[in-house]
């Protein structure tokens, strides 16, 4: 079989490297996001470099298992510290990551820099795990890689529910008599090896990215765990191979930043346009809401108008109905038109007259509104005066059921608070 | 409830010279207790009283100083499969991707054992679970579009899906709507009546009468322990709430005075165990 | 002037101004939007050279202002919108925007006079040759002039508003009904977080501005307990990590910045291990102190409720206890004459039963 896909044989190698990483990193990565733990990745890759360093130093070799293990070892301890200082100093969990990633990272630096002045040093290629340079992958390292990306997948699908119970409601766990601790620590470990795997490709400044921004698109999407985790692996594998495969195309563009950009664009795009959990839906929801009450309003209006002459007949001028709740001639208009269309309101170019069906939706908010006023003062005994705002409000939301078991329990009474009559149900 | 394993006459919870420290801070210091098999038990106590402490301490999540908990009379570590445990709501994060089906089969895992997804057979017993609790409607629904009191149902049928026989439950009453209320105080019934036992952390002093027989009041140390009847008193409560007992309303002390007047003075406060500095 | 000195001045001065505003953002829990901040003012910086082609000041800390604010908005926004949590906001924002400011760099290397390794451990050592030209004349090295420039003026800001941030960070309701704009305040400690760290980029990089920014005052929190005393020491502690860190990689031929971050980072563990009182070895001390008395006053009750005489082999066995754990927990006790020793057996004294009321009162009235 012909894996190059006519790719260049690094082309290809990123290609394999970052799909793999990517859906590593979305993998993991949900379950550090429903833990509240996004930037500990972020920390265990900082802490991750002069494990790096120290293992080039130690062995004198580049290959990837020494380095790995240095870089596990380090990651390791970073995350111990944070653990320790959080739990026994008066500090926050913010200041131990920050702390230990930036000392870390101020360590590596230390190190990496001591070894590019050492004679041979210099091609120790070490500074690539700062940004990543998936170009310098070879094969031997997407052996490692995939070999260890399959030791992680099937540790999660293993210990799946028992990683649930971890992320969902710990203390549970400990009570059905589940090592809570242990999993935590196999959790962190897990999360290790993917920081440490996506380290030479993405390197370690990114690297919280193809862990948490994945993970964060998938959750807008769905309301299940395990699809999560699989859409997050899912979008993680598109932004690697969507980078990969445009820094072969584009020169000099870094694959490491593009992956990263591609899983930020899909978030945004998630967090947008996804269905019932997306922003431009709630924004259109909230908008439709707000009409509909400008809608009621505008017909209580023209009632309480109709109700003061005596004559719901009467066509109504644009300029009172501008007057009564200062609101601008558009969006009046908006709202009449609306009404106008649903055969509500006659609308001329100066004024509004209910239709007969107007008058009937009209009496039924006036009734919902003054009914809710008569419950207010006789059954929580508020004043008169305190109860026309927040009847205001409920007008919009009493449905039809609830205001006519409303009108029951407080008998059918036949004038509000304040003397004016209720209108009663009418067929429709 | 016969089992062959059963300690014969073993309360259903006793506690022994229990004192927990956080940090040095003592939380719960030398309690006492004893409870029978088959009741529901309320613990009562002001906020900081350690009353979770104690729900924990019994589930060995927390370790004591001293003492000892047994579960029908033996270490709460073989009697695991014997206990449920509702946490308190607000413990876990309602925005967590999963359905409140899901959240209910997770009071099988304990059963399912390592290595293995739950089958079909225990997601129809957490099915009817939830079915018990009146949610089976919801099964699918993701957990925060559920309404307090449905939560707190959800997080009722999980331990009903551990099929135990002591259910320890912090504070399964705060927060939730009137018919969820009804809908606990119900299943709490059933589960007495089949034979079950029930312990609550509870903070509504004028339900407890009214939903509980037995009643441990809790500041610190016990104040008292025994049936509600003799318990439940207007100088008990003085003493687990102290200067603090302006925090009862009318309506209780109204009841406590009912109380009081019914039972016969000789029969009056007498605390389970000594309590030395009283 | 000596080259040395140069790069001793700057770096105390970025080790002053980061310890400054560091102090404020570790007390108000926000260590981690100024790591998001440093990273994220990258594409700011980018645009301003490519914008005016060269390496002026004032459009580099525009750019990167505008860019901390735009990423402060953002992690609020994300944040509001309840899709996301604050960690998660953070954690998406500011590496997608760092990776904008590579890409930037890649693209367009030949315009764009910056090093990306710099980028993130920057190169003070070059600071004295990079001289700035005033009117003709030769003024003295850049660096100098713009990391002296933003500690004076965060030296302003932290000094006219020291009550207002004092208060808003320890109290942002009270701050807010006395009239003080909490979110005025935030917004402003952030853009001088942003000018700082642009400030401080060239000399010390992105990441390691963080280790100045946090590393200081976490240590001088550990060791005082005002605000101001920490703000001075915080500054201290920055100045003594400069230039220790200096002579570290002198002496081992390695990055400055980077030596200085450890050296600030040795500092912090020195004071997480030592410091009296929040120092892990402090604590363990109260702890096994507090922990002798409670097992004291433990002892004294079972003494009383065991009544007249208790073998010591029963209470070793009720408390778990060793035979010697048990000795030391008694040897207070006896010597003050709370407890006898009867044979085999321990009985209270009527002292012990006094002490162990009036600490059972004490007690309860801590309770109520």
């Amino acid at each position: 079989m012909d894996l190059s896909f006519g790719l260049s044989y690094t082309a290809r190698n990123v290609l394999i490297g970052a799909t793999l990483l990517g859906a590593l990193g979305g993998l993991m990565g949900s379950f550090a996001l429903l833990r509240r733990q996004s930037l500990l990745g972020d920390a265990l890759a900082h802490a991750a470099l002069p494990g790096v360093c120290l293992g080039f130093l130690l062995t004198g070799s580049k290959a990837p298992l020494p380095l790995f293990a240095g870089a596990l070892v380090a990651g390791l301890l970073g995350a111990l510290l944070i653990l320790t200082t959080v739990r026994w100093s008066r500090l926050t969990e913010d200041a131990a990551i920050g702390i230990v990633l930036s000392v870390f990272f101020g360590c590596g630096i230390v190190l990496l820099t001591h070894i590019q002045k050492l004679p041979g040093g210099n091609q120790s290629g070490l500074d690539k795990y700062l940004f990543g340079q998936a170009a310098t992958l070879v094969v031997e390292d997407l052996v490692v890689m995939a070999v260890l990306g399959g030791i992680v997948a099937l540790a999660v699908l293993a210990f799946y529910k028992e990683l649930k119970l971890l992320a969902f409601d710990p203390g549970f766990g400990a009570s059905l008599g589940l090592p809570m601790k242990r999993l935590e620590v196999l959790l962190t470990l897990l999360l290790v090896v993917v920081v440490v795997v996506g380290l030479q490709t993405v390197g370690v400044v990114l690297i919280v990215a193809t862990l948490i921004t994945p993970a964060a698109a998938a959750r807008q999407w769905t309301d299940r765990l395990g699809s999560m985790v699989l859409l997050a692996a899912a979008i993680g594998a598109l932004a690697g191979v969507a980078g990969s495969l445009a820094s072969a195309v584009v020169p000099r563009l870094p694959t490491g930043p593009v992956i990263v950009l591609v899983s930020s664009c899909v978030l945004l795009t998630s967090l947008l346009f996804a269905p019932r959990r997306g922003l431009l839906q709630a924004f259109l929801r909230e908008r439709a809401v707000g009409a509909r009450i400008r809608r009621e309003n505008l017909l209580k209006d023209l009632y309480l108008q109709g109700e003061r002459s005596g004559s719901w007949t009467e066509a109504i001028s644009w300029t009172h109905l501008m007057g009564v709740r200062g609101q601008g001639s558009r969006e009046l208009d908006h709202t009449a038109r609306a009404l106008a269309d649903e055969g509500l309101v006659e609308r001329t170019d100066d004024s509004l007259r209910l239709t007969p069906d107007g008058l009937c939706a009209a009496e039924s908010m006036v009734r919902k509104h003054r009914l809710w006023e008569v419950y207010l003062t006789r059954r929580l005994e508020l004043p008169s005066d305190h109860v026309h705002r927040d009847a205001e409000a409920m007008e919009h939301a009493l449905t039809d059921r609830a205001v006519e078991a409303l009108d029951a329990l407080l008998d059918f009474p036949a004038t509000d608070p304040h003397g004016r009559a209720i209108p009663r149900r009418r067929a429709a | 409830m016969t089992d062959p394993q059963s300690v014969p006459g073993a309360p259903a919870i006793e506690v022994h010279d229990l004192t927990v420290a956080y940090r040095t801070q003592p939380v719960l210091w030398d309690v006492d207790l004893q409870l029978p098999e088959g009741r529901l038990i309320a613990i009562v106590g002001p906020n900081g009283a350690g009353k979770s402490t104690l729900l924990k301490a019994m589930l060995g999540l927390v370790t004591p100083v001293t003492g000892w908990v047994q579960i029908f009379g033996e270490p709460y570590a073989r009697r695991r499969s014997w206990v449920g445990y509702v946490p308190q709501r607000e413990s876990v994060d309602w925005d967590f991707p999963t359905s409140a089906l899901d959240v209910v089969t997770m009071g099988l895992y304990g059963r399912i054992g390592w290595l293995r997804r739950p089958q079909k057979h225990h997601r129809e017993t957490a099915l009817a679970c939830l079915e018990k609790v009146g949610m089976a409607d919801f099964a699918r629904r993701q957990i925060s579009q559920l309404s307090g009191g449905q939560q707190q149902r959800v997080f009722l049928a999980r331990a009903l899906a551990q099929d135990a026989r002591l259910y320890l439950m912090d504070e399964p009453f705060a927060g939730v709507d009137a018919t969820t209320e009804r809908a606990i105080l119900a299943l709490l019934q059933e589960l007495r009546a089949t034979g079950r036992t029930v312990v609550a952390v509870h903070h509504d002093l004028q339900t407890v009468a009214e939903y509980f027989d037995h009643v441990a009041l809790l500041n610190m140390r016990l104040v008292a322990a025994g049936p509600v009847a003799t318990t439940f008193t207007a100088e008990n409560l003085q003493r687990t709430y102290g200067g603090r007992l302006t925090v009862l309303t009318q309506a209780t002390e109204a009841l406590l005075q009912k109380r009081t007047a019914e039972i016969p003075p000789d029969l009056g406060v007498k605390p389970a165990g000594g309590t030395p500095w009283t | 002037m000596n080259p040395t000195l140069v790069i001793l001045l700057v770096a105390c001065s970025v080790a002053a101004s980061c310890a400054l505003l560091g102090s404020f953002l570790v007390l108000r829990k926000m260590a981690l939007l100024g790591d998001a901040i440093s990273h994220a003012v990258l594409p700011g910086i980018v645009l301003a050279f490519l914008f005016t082609g060269s390496r002026a000041a004032l459009p580099m800390v525009i750019g990167a202002g505008v860019l901390g604010v735009v990423t402060v908005l953002l992690v609020e926004m994300f944040n509001r919108s309840r899709r996301l949590r604050e960690d998660a906001s953070i954690g998406v924002v500011f590496p997608a925007l760092f990776s904008l400011g590579v890409i930037l760099i890649s693209r367009y290397a030949s315009q764009v006079d910056l090093d990306l390794d710099c980028v993130l451990y920057g190169e003070i050592a070059y600071a004295p040759w990079d001289v700035l030209t005033f009117a003709g004349r030769e003024v003295g090295p850049k660096a100098l002039w713009v990391t002296g420039g933003v500690l004076l003026f965060n030296l302003a800001l932290v000094g006219t508003l020291w009550k207002e941030l004092q208060l808003s960070t320890f109290d942002a309701g009270l701050a807010a009904t006395l009239g003080f704009s909490p979110v005025a305040l935030h917004y402003l400690l952030m853009s001088a977080v942003s000018v700082t760290v642009v400030g401080s980029f060239e000399s010390v990089g992105a990441i390691l501005v963080v280790a100045l920014l946090v590393v200081p005052p976490a240590t001088a929190w550990l060791l005082t307990e005002r605000l101001e005393h920490m703000v001075g020491l915080a500054i201290l502690l920055g100045i003594v990590s400069a230039l220790g860190g200096y002579a570290f990689a002198r002496w081992w031929d390695a990055s400055i910045a980077g030596a200085m971050a450890m050296v600030a980072g040795l500092l912090f563990f020195a004071a997480l291990l030592l410091a009296p009182g929040h120092g892990l070895l402090a604590r363990l001390l109260t702890l096994r102190r507090m922990g002798g008395r409670l097992s004291g006053q433990l002892l004294l009750l079972h003494l009383q409720k065991g009544g007249a005489v208790v073998p010591a082999a029963l209470l070793e066995r009720r408390f778990g206890w060793s035979r010697r754990r048990l000795e030391k927990v008694l040897a207070p006790l006896r010597s003050n004459r709370l407890v006898e020793v009867d044979g085999d057996g321990l009985h209270l004294t009527e002292s012990g039963a006094k002490v162990l009321e009036s600490t059972g009162r004490a007690q309860l009235a801590h309770k109520l």
